[in-house]
């Protein structure tokens, strides 16, 4: 794993700001430009404040920080479901992301339709999902109860279908938002294996984590955002005992 | 989108409705999961299609035809009822759905980049999915009195029923882009709705408009969904009428010919104008939601 190849994500003085809007409404918008545009509609607020970063391919990245530091709109960037006010994300190959699992779900769908509904919205294609389809309900361990409406599996089962469904979509660059919290600890071992299978097969792996430990077996580099700036970027047991030691002299 | 594996690209920068041409499959499933969810835990399930617009059906047919008479100058009126009411209820409901599709679907649309014009454009197909089973009653209906239309008349409806997707999708991509801003698009598409109806021949017929409106006809005409339930009417309802039934003025003048083209152009500039607010206000969805 020490030869890695390409730029996988290349991102370029990235800035994105959030509008906390007041209005909602169209007349409040009109009064607002007939009043000739006078005072500020909105409050703005700055998430990422020219972030670089270059990610190669196979790499395994943590993306650590504190609440608000701005990991999970890094996250959305590259991923395109948000998009920079400045600077530029470019990413090579399909980017997935295990970014809230079962955000596809529809409760009054089966296991079996929500295994091909959430697998496209994840980007795969019908034969990919009917090759797969097998090893998905294996991994999920939900057997015989994939014909069942989805609003009536534990949470669990909830949660380790849309894991396995994720998992097994194969992209290029994975993108992987808190979710290794999922199920019991059985199945979270399966699922930290399968992330380091997935690495070892030389997937790019772009991890938000506050499981610190966790991070560190899975991860070999380390970003540390704070206040969406790029505060330090290294091996990955420097930059958790980084964060630990800021952490504990802000408390 | 696929085999670029080698290139770097932008993420979340689409083409479009060209995406979702390309993601055909997915746009088949969402489909599929809004026909099953929509009647989801009721008994008569799909048949609430078919209900809903009978029973629109013979209020309007009471209320206009048998109490102020319309029948009476207008023969086969249950027909030309119905076939003005089924054309115009898949353009409301592929419109208030399609508006209300962007925001219905933030969860996805906040968390997952897609192609968000699947949402408008799925909707869109559900209520195809909806208007076919009516458009069989229709034919059902027609056939029982005799409808014997020409190869051009069947033509006709084809092509107004892609006009129609058509002005749907454009308007939906244009109001629903505009409802994540302001939630008052759902009311002005609450109105358009209510408008509808009212403002194509549906109910009564269009010499009416015509004697009431004078020079000023051509506005009335510019409608594309007035020409779209004229053309219907006179693909469905003048081959059902017998010799001695038939009516002097049974279609506006130059309907195929000048009319029909101008509704065409109209609809694709909405098109046009739809996805081009879309495409605008499509990149701050995901934190406007």
């Amino acid at each position: 794993m020490t030869s890695h190849g390409q730029v996988a994500i290349l991102c370029t003085d990235l800035r994105k700001q959030f509008v906390l809007r007041h209005t909602r409404s169209l007349k409040e918008a009109l009064v607002w430009l007939v009043k000739g545009r006078k005072g500020d509609l909105s409050k703005k607020f700055l998430a990422l404040k020219d972030v670089s970063l270059e990610v190669k391919q196979g790499e395994t990245v943590a993306l650590l920080g504190l609440n608000g530091s701005g990991k999970s709109t890094l996250l959305k960037l590259i991923s395109g479901v948000l998009q920079p006010d400045g600077g530029t994300v470019l990413t090579r190959g399909r980017v997935a992301g295990l970014i809230e699992v079962g955000a596809g779900f529809h409760h009054d769908l089966s296991g079996r339709d929500n295994v091909y509904l959430n697998g496209a919205i994840l980007g795969m294609t019908e034969q990919q999902i009917d090759e797969k389809f097998d090893a998905i309900v294996e991994f999920s361990e939900i057997g015989e109860f994939i014909d069942t409406e989805v609003k009536f599996y534990s949470s669990g089962m909830y949660l380790r279908l849309a894991f396995s469904i994720a998992v097994h979509t194969d992209p290029e660059v994975f993108l992987i938002d808190e979710i290794l919290a999922v199920g019991d600890e059985p199945f979270q071992r399966k699922c930290i294996a399968k992330i380091k299978e997935l690495a070892d097969k030389g997937k790019t792996l772009f991890v938000v984590s506050h499981d610190l430990d966790l991070v560190a077996t899975v991860c070999e580099r380390g970003v540390l955002l704070e206040h969406g700036e790029v505060v330090m970027d290294g091996d990955v047991d420097a930059v958790v005992s980084e964060l630990r030691r800021r952490s504990l002299s802000e408390t | 989108m696929a085999g670029q594996t080698d290139q770097l690209i932008k993420p979340g920068s689409g083409r479009g409705l060209l995406d979702v041409y390309a993601d055909r499959f997915l746009l088949k499933l969402l489909v599929r999961k809004e026909i099953k969810v929509r009647y989801r835990g009721s008994v008569l399930g799909l048949l609430w299609s078919y209900v809903k617009p009978l029973v629109q059906f013979l209020i309007y047919f009471v209320a206009l035809g048998v109490f102020l008479d319309l029948q009476r100058g207008t023969p086969n009126y249950a027909i030309y009822l119905f076939a003005g009411i089924v054309l115009v209820n898949f353009f409301t409901e592929s419109l208030s759905n399609a508006t209300r599709s962007i925001v219905d679907n933030r969860d996805l649309i906040r968390k997952i980049y897609l192609p968000r014009e699947l949402f408008p454009v799925a909707t869109v197909w559900v209520s195809a999915a909806h208007f076919f089973p009516q458009l069989l009653v229709l034919i059902g209906a027609c056939l029982v009195v005799g409808w014997t239309p020409s190869i051009v008349q069947l033509a006709a409806v084809v092509l107004i029923f892609l006009m129609v997707a058509v002005l749907a999708t454009g308007l939906g991509l244009l109001f629903g882009a505009m409802n994540v801003y302001f939630r008052d698009s759902e009311n002005i598409v609450d109105m358009i709705v209510m408008v509808v109806t009212w403002a194509s021949p549906v109910l009564y017929v269009w010499s009416m408009v015509e004697r009431a409106m004078g020079p000023w006809f051509w506005i009335y005409q510019l409608n594309p969904m007035t020409v779209a339930v004229e053309v219907f009417h006179w693909a469905f309802w003048e081959p059902t009428l017998k010799a001695e039934q038939s009516v002097a003025d049974a279609m506006p003048p130059e309907l195929l010919t000048v009319w029909l083209p101008v509704s065409a152009l109209i609809t694709l500039a909405v098109l046009f104008l739809g996805q081009l607010t879309f495409r605008r206000l499509a990149v701050h969805f995901a934190q406007e939601l």
